[in-house]
């Protein structure tokens, strides 16, 4: 543990043992993985609108087609930066700009 | 679970495990529908009534999500469920769901999505259609495009991965009680029962509303 | 240490930081069962209504744990970066 004086300097002396692709690699992996953390938003928000439009068929129940159809296009259109995340992901797992 | 195994090539195009449960989930809906539909009458005995009752609460349903003037798509959203509910409860008897590959989920979702696109343009024509996508507001074009084609995506990615997902469990279960030495007997069948027959139900459902909410959403 | 394992361990971390997504979905799933009970409380004989309506949304906000399964699952067992 030559030099490691501080952690900036132990992290890089112990990054700089590997291949730089293999460093790209791991850290694509861990960018992966958070870029998933996107997809927290639309789990809440689809929720929420489930709740409102179970409360919603309680009040009315013969407006129930309507209310299903306002529901789901509403959370088809909260779904897309969860998409955005997963397209991240994709990318930076299988069309990963920075390997080749 | 690993991918599909490959059965073996016809002049270069690989027979995969999704394939032939694929078959094997069309012969059973088949057979199905051939006891249900033997011997008509206008009396109905108790398989008849079956298909009956079937066929209605699928055309209720159509009737009221889409409404009453497209129930020319009834017959095609009565397959689609009938496929999905078969081959996602592919579990139970022991077959790996064909719907647990992605080919086959985006396949779907690509007919949900070109059938959206035509019954589209069809029913508003070409400059309404293309208006469409400057509502509510014109500087919404971008978000507009984009989630037109992420209809298709979270269709077939949502089915592929519920499926997957427990799939996977339920193999990780097996090998766990194989590897404490357990006969799997009583223990996995909640899993089952709630991976396997739950999920695999609510999820044709979902992936059939969404579908006519789509279509019947793009014709306006 | 070899480069092989340290993508292996990074991506052990990686998946499990890609199910930080399940928190939305238990989140929002909860808030609509929550919603469910109290108008089931309020009006009983719509009960299946209601019911179905709840499982529908639902399973929708189900799709964004599952996409952090997906790429957990993609990092755990079908790893594009080893080998």
């Amino acid at each position: 543990m030559i030099g490691d004086a501080n952690i900036v300097d132990f992290l890089l002396q112990f990054l700089g043992q590997f291949d730089g692709i293999d460093v790209i690699k791991a850290f694509s992996a861990i960018g992966a993985g958070t870029a998933m953390i996107a997809g927290v938003g639309p789990g809440i928000g689809q929720g929420f609108a489930a709740g409102k439009g179970a409360e919603a068929v309680g009040i009315r129940p013969d407006s129930q087609s309507d209310i299903i159809r306002t529901m789901l296009l509403g959370a088809a259109v909260a779904e897309t930066t969860g998409i955005y995340g997963l397209i991240v992901a994709l990318i930076l797992l299988f069309a990963n700009p920075f390997m080749g | 679970m690993e991918g599909p195994k490959i059965y073996g090539y016809i002049y270069g195009f690989p027979i995969t495990q999704t394939l032939v449960n694929t078959w094997i989930v069309m012969v059973m809906i088949l057979v199905v529908c051939a006891i249900l539909t033997k011997n008509m009458q206008k009396r109905p005995g108790k398989a008849q009534v079956i298909a009956e009752t079937i066929v209605t609460v699928m055309d209720g349903l159509v009737g009221q999500t889409m409404g009453k003037d497209k129930m020319r798509f009834a017959p095609w959203m009565l397959a689609l469920i009938m496929f999905l509910a078969f081959s996602n409860t592919s579990g139970i008897y022991g077959l790996r769901s064909p719907t647990a590959d992605l080919n086959c989920t985006v396949g779907l979702a690509l007919m949900t999505f070109f059938m959206t696109q035509y019954n589209g343009l069809k029913s508003k024509g070409l400059g309404g259609y293309l208006k469409g996508f400057l509502e509510p507001m014109p500087f919404l074009l971008p978000i507009n495009i984009i989630g037109e084609f992420a209809n298709p995506v979270s269709l077939s990615f949502r089915l592929f991965g519920n499926l997957l997902g427990g799939g996977i469990i339920m193999a990780l279960l097996y090998s766990a009680l194989a590897g404490l030495m357990f006969f799997p007997i009583v223990i996995p069948v909640p899993f089952h029962f709630y991976f396997d027959i739950f999920s695999g139900l609510l999820q044709s459902f979902i992936f059939t509303m969404l579908s006519m909410v789509f279509i019947s959403g793009a014709m306006d």
